[in-house]
């Protein structure tokens, strides 16, 4: 993940304060949040370059914390949700399991080049190591948290809470908003594609198996390097 | 050419300090001692050396009011009229304003919105501001009480509207100094509204480009005319009083409304010089009233000329809109916008253009009504202007961090 640093240097306030969940204490977590600066207007160059700032996100916050969580919504079938997960703790971590009501079992999956131009993802065998001050990038096109089965259907502008659970008993609670988003088709490796087939019939009526979200994503990655 | 365009090069510092104030990322009200340091540099330095890049500028988010009304008008807007999909109720309407309000508050800002596809093109706000207007049938679909006022004007002999230019559920405002800019910001609401809404119509308006003319300057219209000297000035008390509602749900709102105005440009060409000023009550070089020699000259509707008649006509569009022949006078704020599209198809014609004519006043029906109805009735103007859109909305206040735009309104 070379582009690990993109997104998380700051954020606006929003609508939804309460997204950008927190480790137990809660109460302690929100303070962390209330100390980020503001967001800042990239500078210095006049044309848009990505925001290359170095991570400082939660080094020293003593907690783990999540940086935009979202999930892509859907009727049914299964989905995803992405974030960006920073451990600002002094102990590394591993990230081996998620609880939502949305969906009974959630798996970590994690995409490659399947070397032929494409991508395709699978279950990560021992969970997301997040190495003390590290984070992990959780995005359409990459890792991410894979909802295998709605238990009812996800609509945008809602809601979603979950647990991650880390292999050392830390419990970060998310509450994660629903996005309409036409990516995150990613393909599944051969032996899973038929049973994956069901994720992606999302509100907005795309259903496209396809590789526009890696596309898109090569293409960033050029640009922005 | 001994005609200098000085009506576009304001006159007055407090409107133009206001307006660099948001440049210094104060806010559009934090006027203070910096900005008219700022104001001096412009005035005496060539405009090449002074102007700095103004991509990452932005205007404050949060607030009482909503930006995008009293802020000074940018270069380019895109106004959306979307209308909700069937089976979308209260509770869906409140869900898509919290993603509205999210994108609202970061790409205002210069983040990308959550789940931005293109997050790079949000790194350049260039003073964007979001701007949202709720017509009768969000209202109706979130259960509560529209005022009495939102609803579709009543039909002027003048009009010839389009249904593909007229009404609309919901409104968004989307402006900023750069083209680019709106466009991505457009494109992510709509994205985000699209679960909940269909596009009704779409429209496009330009103005001057950022560092074209003195900011605060009145524009020009593509009649050439000098269009909204009248206005009063953003920041003023005076503003308040004629834009703001102050009380209800809607305090801190105000009333929009928003006409697309077609302009015959190929039978203007076919206007002299006085019959164009005579038409407007206005000189076309600075926008002086005819009867003085500054576009701030107060008008003298008494005085006559040498064969008796109104040096300022009867007819003309100045005097008809300030009631002066009725004993009336009300105020509005106008905020518009040209457009200039591909004429239809397999037409004659070698241009489709006009005006997004936008208003925001307290009261619609004393304020905006009295002035269209008189308007509609005589303005020698009217024989080139085809109003073929119209809708009305209702702006909600601003909200504070945390809350969604319309809360007020809506909880």
């Amino acid at each position: 993940m070379s582009r690990i640093t993109r997104s998380h240097s700051a954020r606006p306030s929003s609508a939804f304060p309460w997204s950008r969940s927190a480790r137990l204490p809660r109460r302690a977590a929100l303070v962390g949040m209330l100390a980020l600066p503001l967001a800042a207007c990239a500078g210095g160059s006049d044309e848009d370059t990505t925001d290359t700032t170095a991570s400082d996100g939660g080094a020293a916050t003593g907690q783990v914390t999540v940086t935009d969580p979202w999930v892509k919504a859907a009727e049914e079938g299964m989905t995803a949700a992405f974030g960006t997960v920073v451990n600002g703790t002094d102990t590394d971590l591993t990230l081996n399991g998620v609880q939502t009501e949305a969906s009974p079992e959630v798996q970590l999956h994690e995409t490659s080049s399947d070397g032929s131009g494409g991508m395709s993802m699978s279950e990560k065998e021992g969970g997301f190591p997040l190495p003390a001050g590290g984070e992990l990038v959780l995005e359409p096109g990459g890792n991410h948290l894979m909802f295998m089965s709605l238990v009812e259907p996800l609509e945008p502008g809602a809601e979603v809470e979950l647990t991650l659970l880390f292999e050392d008993g830390t419990e970060v609670p998310v509450t994660a908003t629903v996005k309409d988003y036409a990516g995150a088709e990613e393909n599944y490796s051969s032996e899973e594609t038929e049973e994956m087939e069901g994720m992606g019939s999302d509100v907005g009526g795309m259903e496209v198996m396809d590789h526009e979200g890696m596309d898109d994503e090569s293409t960033e990655e050029a640009e922005g390097e | 050419m001994t005609r200098s365009p000085r009506s576009e090069r304001s006159t007055d510092p407090g409107r133009r300090r206001l307006l660099l104030a948001g440049t210094a990322g104060v806010g559009a009200l934090g006027v203070g001692a910096a900005s008219v340091g700022v104001d001096r540099a412009l005035r005496s330095t060539p405009a090449a050396a002074a102007d700095p890049l103004i991509g990452g500028d932005t205007v404050p988010f949060h607030g009482v009011h909503q930006a995008g009304v009293e802020t000074p008008a940018p270069a380019a807007a895109t106004f959306l009229g979307l209308d909700l999909r069937e089976g979308v109720d209260r509770e869906g309407v409140l869900r898509m304003l919290r993603l509205l309000t999210d994108d609202a508050a970061r790409l205002t800002q210069g983040e990308p919105a959550l789940a931005d596809t293109e997050p790079e093109l949000a790194a350049r706000p260039a003073r964007l501001t979001l701007t949202v207007g709720f017509g009768p049938g969000l209202m109706r679909r979130a259960e509560r009480e529209a005022p009495a006022w939102l609803a579709p004007l009543p039909a002027f002999e003048i009009d010839d509207l389009a249904e593909e230019f007229t009404g609309g559920d919901l409104m968004l405002q989307v402006a900023a100094e750069d083209p680019l800019t709106v466009a991505h910001a457009a494109r992510m609401l709509l994205k985000d509204t699209r679960a909940f809404t269909t596009v009704r119509w779409v429209q496009h308006g330009v103005r001057r480009a950022h560092g074209v003319t003195r900011p605060g300057s009145t524009q020009r219209n593509l009649f050439g005319q000098v269009d909204g000297s009248a206005n009063p000035e953003p920041g003023s008390e005076h503003f308040s009083r004629v834009v703001w509602i102050d009380e209800g749900p809607f305090a801190g709102g105000t009333s929009m409304v928003l006409r697309r105005i077609r302009m015959d440009l190929d039978g203007w060409d076919e206007v002299d010089r006085v019959a164009r000023e005579q038409a407007s009550g206005r000189t076309l070089d600075v926008g002086a009233p005819l009867t003085g020699t500054a576009e701030s000259d107060q008008p003298d509707f008494e005085a006559v000329s040498e064969n008796g008649l109104s040096v300022i006509p009867e007819f003309s569009h100045m005097r008809r809109a300030r009631g002066v022949d009725e004993g009336e006078h009300q105020e509005i704020y106008r905020r518009p916008y040209s457009y200039d599209v591909p004429p239809p198809a397999g037409a004659d014609a070698i241009s489709e253009s006009g005006q997004v004519f936008v208003s925001f006043q307290a009261d619609l029906e004393g304020q905006f009504l009295p002035i269209q109805r008189r308007l509609a009735e005589l303005d020698l103007l009217n024989q080139w202007l085809t109003p073929i859109g119209s809708a009305v909305f209702a702006i909600p206040p601003g909200c504070a961090e945390g809350e969604y735009l319309g809360q007020s309104v809506l909880d």
